[in-house]
């Protein structure tokens, strides 16, 4: 029988022609999608009817400018990726790094002048340009400064790589008398560095750090133990809700308050564990799903206690240890005891050392724990329950103390955030906020405590730097809110990393026992998701 | 070898749900002894190792070991009795390194003979001492093996329980593994209770032997008796290379 051979050359097509083919599905997907999100708007009219507003213009931008990117991307981008793997024949190197070939000197000097002259010009240029393009002018700003940290992080990389804790936790520590020496120059006032710094220190800090010490208390659950926690939020209601009761009706320090706090949550995460001792996976994950759900209804319904959905307020300040308050009223107010000019981001900076410090607890605890008998245990639990009981681990135990050492920070982190907000209602508990903890735990790489923190620093940062992004307005519209599409930010980032670093930022992990040497364990050949 | 009883199995039924796994099953390990039970797929060798560590119970009869009635301990209560055991598919922990994975096996002491024992079982299997820093789920099948074996050594017990050690494994390394036990048993006098499908190698390295045919002990014997036996040869032997 004769066998035709098909040439396969006459079906090869070049790159261009597969992206425009490419470009083309793209661009019909697109459209497919996005005709009734984007094409048509319903709304209201001034006499309450519904209107259909439509947007083809809009939808045509979108379509096109999906179909061009995956033009680039195919006909551009993925040829070179591909060449940036093949060695020169000649000199049998791999080509320059795009790292090295875009972070070079001359552009480092350009950015620092650039970042100089609009720092020192910023307001007469913009009294010069008027004030729309000045939104710009402070965006390239952004962007100098951005590139400028992004070339010493590039060309001190290996000494980052190897001190990166020490230095993380020196630059956090160092924070916010940074941030405040900076403003300062900037204002020519201590006054003025001190205000502006309220945004930086508490937006930005202080914030961070909850979803930190959250997702690193989650972690101990989740990322550890291998338990899939969807209610952790409800432990953070319990702490905020325990000191907000008994700071409000018993007149408690906060000092003490925040280990009863960490106790109560950790009692109630035995509670919840003893029911779910047996159940793992999805099973685990509804059951504690609905236990966070079940908090937040309690709290909006038992309206004697908590006072429903309008909350608790006047939730008493932190005290610096008894010795000195931060309420200008009392005589002991830290403003007169060290005679000093009054200003309230005192508050805000000692709270973010109190956070910082709750955080470096978590961690350090966290740390120490995986190195005892009950932290293995956890570790061996997530991978075999079966061997774990054959070696003789109680596994009953060994889940109970993952659940209350959790919760426990949960807890902590709860009634700090009582204290911060200085009010409380069942709003602060819903289900997403266990969602982006869970997410950060699972973006940072399960059981990494780095690259959790660093997860964190990205997601609750990026949503936080989106209310910054004024300029978009000029783009989009006065009624363009960037920080509405925080949401957006999240699902991108997921599928962004879960795509390209399917185990999370850092997915390679400590080994707890060597021999001579500690060598970190590459996450390659692992399950995706299994750091 | 005619030491003291250590394991007594009396009469023992396990059900899944409700079906009948094991149908009043009687085995007896003495001190020092290897002991072999072999039989085909689905015989319920497997399911007599995992009822003797409590999951799935035995619904009647009796197990005992070291004069100590454990038939209703909880599985890890009975582990601390020093049971050890590598269980069928070797259930080694695949992300922790294999360091780690030995660590695991020490819990029972809380590592009080850890560094001493960890030397020992890499004089054993010298394969694992290269292996040192990686990924359990990384090593290969017959150094996971040896990992699950030293694991359960790791634990000083004074019964081994083995559950096809043999499984999917190159007759060289399967060799190794046997040899492995035969030295463990010789030198250290450890009792060894091993559930195989490799019957011909089982019964070469056993003291005695069991034959179990769906849920029954059929047969048993020492191992040359039944290497000898022309059922066991119909059935279990012949048709292989030995």
């Amino acid at each position: 029988m004769a066998v035709t051979v098909s040439r396969e050359s006459d079906s090869v097509a070049t790159p261009t022609q597969r992206a425009l083919k490419e470009a083309f599905y793209a661009g019909a997907i697109a459209l497919g999608l996005f005709v009734l999100f984007i094409g048509l708007k319903t709304g209201q009219n001034m006499s309450n009817e519904l209107v259909l507003t439509q947007r083809w213009g809009l939808l045509a931008a979108v379509v096109i400018a999906t179909a061009v990117g995956r033009f680039l991307y195919v006909a551009y981008g993925q040829p070179f990726m591909a060449n940036q793997k093949i060695a020169n024949v000649a000199t049998g190197l791999l080509p320059a790094s795009v790292g090295s070939r875009f972070f070079t000197l001359p552009a480092f000097i350009v950015a620092v002048v650039a970042a100089v002259l609009l720092f020192l010009f910023n307001s007469s240029l913009a009294g010069w340009v008027g004030a729309e393009p000045a939104g710009y002018l402070q965006f390239l700003r952004a962007l100098a400064v951005i590139y400028l940290l992004a070339c010493v992080i590039y060309y001190f990389r290996a000494f980052i790589h190897a001190n990166f804790t020490k230095l993380g936790i020196t630059a956090l520590v160092l924070y916010p008398i940074l941030v405040v020496a900076v403003l300062s120059l900037n204002a020519w006032s201590i006054a003025g560095g001190l205000q502006g710094s309220l945004k930086w220190v508490d937006n930005f800090g202080i914030q961070i750090l909850i979803y930190v010490m959250l997702a690193w208390g989650l972690n101990i659950v989740v990322g550890l133990a291998g338990l899939l926690d969807l209610g952790y939020v409800a432990f953070y209601a319990l702490g905020a809700y325990a000191y907000a009761l008994l700071a409000t009706q018993y007149g408690l320090s906060f000092w003490i308050l925040l280990p009863a706090a960490g106790c109560m949550a950790a009692l109630w995460g035995v509670l919840l564990g003893f029911p779910v001792l047996r159940l793992r996976g999805d099973y685990l994950a509804i059951v504690t799903l609905a236990f966070g759900e079940i908090i937040r209804l309690v709290l909006i319904n038992w309206r004697e206690v908590t006072n429903g959905s309008a909350g608790i307020s006047g939730i008493p300040k932190v005290s610096f240890f008894g010795l000195m308050t931060f309420n200008v009223s009392d005589p002991n107010y830290i403003a007169k005891v060290l005679h000093i000019a009054t200003s309230s981001a005192y508050y805000k900076i000692f709270l973010y050392y109190l956070i910082l410090g709750l955080c470096l607890l978590t961690a350090f605890v966290t740390i120490r724990l995986r190195r005892l008998p009950v932290g293995r245990a956890w570790e061996a639990l997530r991978e075999d329950e079966i061997a774990c009981r054959s070696l003789g681990i109680n596994t009953t135990t060994t889940k109970l103390t993952a659940f209350a050492t959790g919760a426990m920070f949960g807890g902590f982190a709860g009634s700090f955030f009582a204290a911060r907000q200085g009010f409380v209602s069942p709003e602060s508990f819903v289900f997403l906020e266990s969602a982006i903890i869970l997410a950060i735990v699972v973006l940072g790489g399960m059981g990494s405590l780095v690259g959790i923190a660093v997860a964190a620093m990205v997601m609750i940062g990026g949503t936080e730097a989106l209310r910054e992004l004024d300029f978009l307005k000029q783009i989009f519209g006065p009624d363009f809110t960037p920080e509405l599409y925080r949401m957006l930010l999240f699902g991108m980032a997921m599928v962004i990393v879960m795509l390209w670093k399917p185990r999370g930022f850092v997915g390679s992990r400590e080994p707890t026992a060597f021999l001579k040497e500690r060598r970190a364990v590459s996450s390659s050949f692992t399950k995706e998701g299994h750091g | 070898m005619a030491g003291t009883t250590l394991l007594d199995i009396k009469g023992v039924e396990t059900y899944y749900g409700n079906i009948r796994a094991l149908n009043g099953v009687d085995v007896t390990v003495k001190e020092g002894e290897i002991v072999a039970l072999i039989g085909a797929n689905g015989a319920g060798k497997s399911t007599l190792m995992m009822t003797i560590f409590g999951a799935p119970r035995a619904r009647t009869g009796t197990i005992t070991f070291a004069g100590t009635d454990i038939t209703q301990l909880p599985t890890h209560e009975i582990a601390r009795m020093r049971i050890a055991q590598s269980p069928e598919g070797r259930r080694i922990f695949p992300r922790m390194t294999v360091m780690e994975n030995l660590q695991m096996g020490a819990s029972l002491d809380n590592l009080k003979h850890y560094d001493e024992d960890v030397e020992k079982v890499f004089t054993l299997f010298p394969r694992l001492k290269e292996r040192i820093a990686q990924r359990g789920g990384t090593l290969s099948g017959g150094e996971q093996q040896m990992l699950s074996i030293g694991r359960a050594l790791m634990a000083r017990p004074k019964l081994l329980l083995l559950d096809e050690p043999s499984l999917g494994l190159a007759p060289l390394i399967v060799k190794q593994i046997f040899d492995a036990i035969r030295e463990l048993n010789r030198t250290q006098g450890l009792t060894v209770f091993l559930v195989e499908q490799n019957a011909f190698g089982a019964l070469k390295l056993a003291t005695r032997g069991y034959v179990m045919v769906n849920g029954n002990v059929t047969m048993s014997g020492t191992g040359k008796e039944l290497l000898a036996n022309p059922e066991v040869r119909a059935a279990y032997l012949e048709g292989g290379h030995h």
